[in-house]
């Protein structure tokens, strides 16, 4: 650890309390908080821009001549733009929720599954649907978004997928189900095999043992994968772009990106008003939920 | 690997001549694992590999949207390889994108991870803002650097124009996205914004599970604090920084939401990725053949970082902590 956690830890021969800790290593623990600032100021700044914008008039958005960090006062004419006006945001918000929905119920209990076996089981073969898992994993969009239209227009000749977010429901999971299997992998490894001995003694089959005794205890791992399927889902973009040409079946970011955006002149206000929206609600799980965010992405990178 | 009904096993093995226990030791004494795979298994078959493969039969082809493909061999790379100076370029854009965006990572990445390692007060807002960019959609994060970044409307062409002391240097207007230099710049810097949470997070995990007694001990030797760094920090971070540069590096060359979001490519095709040119030849231009084989540049390196990845992960659990 570093010097000015050890100081105030205190280790060893020296123990010394906060009230003790020499000036000069108080004077450096502030510093740290002094240079993370540009950090916190950086990370942070699209989104202030976002949310100031959104709330300044028009008039006041051109401007230029007034700076653009400040607004002089509370404009709520863009929210009400977007939340009455027959423009299709709200059809968007809808669609990306009943999308994040389902896909994050598909992938979650299909990538459980899968990750129970992996962690768990003895069968031949194992250790090759591992590597596979994780090379769907690493596979990126961009290699299968044009194959994908080809699948979707055969599946859409027997069911009408095409232009709805049923196509999305169906692809989806195909980025999901391989990162919810990693991670979930990892933690089914960490919980003791001898609890699930004992529930085989009791009698329970397999299944059983799963739902009643490894799942309750794997409830943090789980949490995990659900918000990141719920992340991912809602901000995915490339495939949404791709298989849905309909106004009102747009998602979210796909919506605002390709509708909200027209001609010369662009309406500054709403635009980022609708930004706001639509990440709002990922930002308030995410302040909710922050910790099983920051161990998801580590057990996901490095386990 | 551990098998857990040891009791079914047991059964089985006093009835040797059964079918059930021949099948089970071929395949092994957890035969309803295959089950458990099979949802997972259908999925990524009929919505991974098989793309995959038609991915690669269209690059042999010349499929174009609402007409029968036929086979053309290695016409289409030939072409794109030969003939399209966009693709060449879109090649080298690529390399610098992905070169920039990832050593701008490490570095930001790996400094304020070890500034936040440092502080004991408001840990939770530190971390919490810094990961933000990383959690809220690209798509629609990048839209507000892109009116950060406008022509007309810049911060950054307001605060060198009218604040001191920038005012008095003569500095801009710059026109962002306008500009094949500056534009390339542009997306790299947003790209590094949105990527660095994931840097700051794994390595912060990484220099938790360094023991603390080694710093003990370095101190003890009077080790300054660039020495402990070089000498404890770096070597042991070193398997942690080597598996997420090669994630970060597939992620990036893969980028599409910023680029489509910022420049869709332009200015002058200055700072088209392989996914935004795919999209441009197999969605815009209807030109499935020829998008399809622009995409598939990308699996060989994608092959090579998978191989020296799982290399890495079998090396680091063969030794588990």
């Amino acid at each position: 650890m570093s010097s000015s956690t050890t100081t105030l830890t205190g280790s060893g021969g020296r123990e010394v309390g906060i009230n003790k800790v020499p000036i000069w290593r108080r004077r450096k623990a502030a510093l740290n908080y002094v240079a993370l600032l540009p950090y916190v100021f950086f990370a942070l700044f699209p989104f202030y821009i976002m949310f100031i914008t959104s709330i300044k008039t028009d008039q006041e958005i051109n401007n230029l001549g007034n700076s653009p960090f400040w607004a002089t006062g509370i404009a709520t004419e863009h929210y009400v733009y977007l939340a009455t006006n027959t423009s299709f945001f709200q059809h968007w918000f809808v669609n990306t929720l009943i999308v994040t929905v389902a896909v994050t119920i598909i992938s979650v209990s299909i990538g459980t599954l899968a990750a129970y076996a992996l962690a768990r089981l003895r069968f031949r073969g194992v250790e090759l649907f591992g590597v596979a898992v994780f090379i769907t994993y690493l596979i990126p969009q961009t290699l299968l978004f044009i194959p994908l239209i080809d699948v979707i227009n055969t599946i859409d000749d027997y069911v009408p997928i095409r232009d709805t977010y049923w196509s999305l429901i169906l692809t989806y999971p195909t980025f999901l189900i391989p990162f919810v299997t990693w991670l979930l992998m990892g933690y089914f490894k960490t919980i003791p095999v001898e609890v699930e001995e004992c529930a085989y003694l009791d009698g329970c089959s397999r299944l059983g043992a799963l739902f009643r005794v490894v799942l309750p205890m794997a409830v943090p791992g789980i949490m995990c994968a659900i918000l990141f399927s719920i992340t991912l889902s809602w901000n995915e973009l490339l495939y949404s772009l791709v298989f849905i040409q309909d106004e009102a079946a747009k998602t979210i970011s796909v919506g605002v990106i390709t509708e909200l955006i027209r001609g010369d002149i662009y309406y500054w206000g709403s635009l980022m008003a609708a930004c706001f929206i639509g990440a709002l609600p990922i930002i308030m799980i995410y302040g909710f939920f922050m910790d099983y965010f920051t161990s998801g992405l580590t057990a996901g990178a490095i386990k | 690997m551990v098998s857990v009904p040891n009791v079914e096993r047991a059964a089985a093995s006093s009835s040797p001549s059964s079918v059930r226990s021949r099948v089970k030791k071929r395949l092994g004494p957890d035969i309803d694992g295959y089950g458990f795979l099979l949802p997972a298994t259908i999925v990524m078959i009929s919505l991974v590999v098989y793309p995959f493969c038609l991915a690669i039969w269209f690059s042999v082809s010349d499929a174009f949207v609402g007409e029968p493909a036929s086979y053309v061999g290695l016409e289409n790379f030939i072409y794109i390889l030969t003939e399209d100076d966009i693709f060449i370029e879109t090649i080298w854009n690529t390399l610098l994108f992905a070169f920039w965006s990832v050593l701008f990572k490490v570095v930001l990445g790996l400094s304020c991870a070890l500034l936040l390692q440092r502080i004991l007060k408001l840990k939770r807002f530190f971390r919490g803002s810094v990961l933000l960019p990383f959690v809220a959609p690209t798509a629609l994060s990048t839209l507000g650097w892109w009116l950060i970044l406008d022509p007309t409307y810049s911060h950054i062409n307001w605060i060198l124009e009218n604040m001191w002391p920038f005012s008095v240097m003569g500095f801009g207007p710059y026109n962002f996205l306008g500009e094949p230099t500056l534009a390339m710049a542009s997306v790299i810097f947003v790209n590094i914004w949105r990527g660095i949470p994931f840097f700051i997070i794994t390595i912060l995990a990484g220099l938790m599970s360094i023991p603390e007694h080694l710093y003990d001990a370095a101190e003890i030797d009077g080790a300054s604090t660039w020495r402990k760094f070089r000498s404890i920090t770096l070597p042991l971070l070193r398997p942690v920084l080597a598996i997420i540069i090669l994630f970060s590096t597939i992620f990036t060359l893969g980028e599409f939401n910023i680029i489509y979001v910022l420049t869709r490519g332009g200015p002058m095709n200055s700072t088209h990725l392989f996914s935004t040119y795919s999209f441009t030849y197999g969605i815009l231009n209807h030109e499935i053949a020829l998008g399809a084989a622009v995409a598939l540049f990308l699996f060989p390196i994608l092959v090579l970082i998978v191989v020296f990845l799982l290399r890495m992960v079998r090396r680091d659990t063969s030794h588990e902590l």
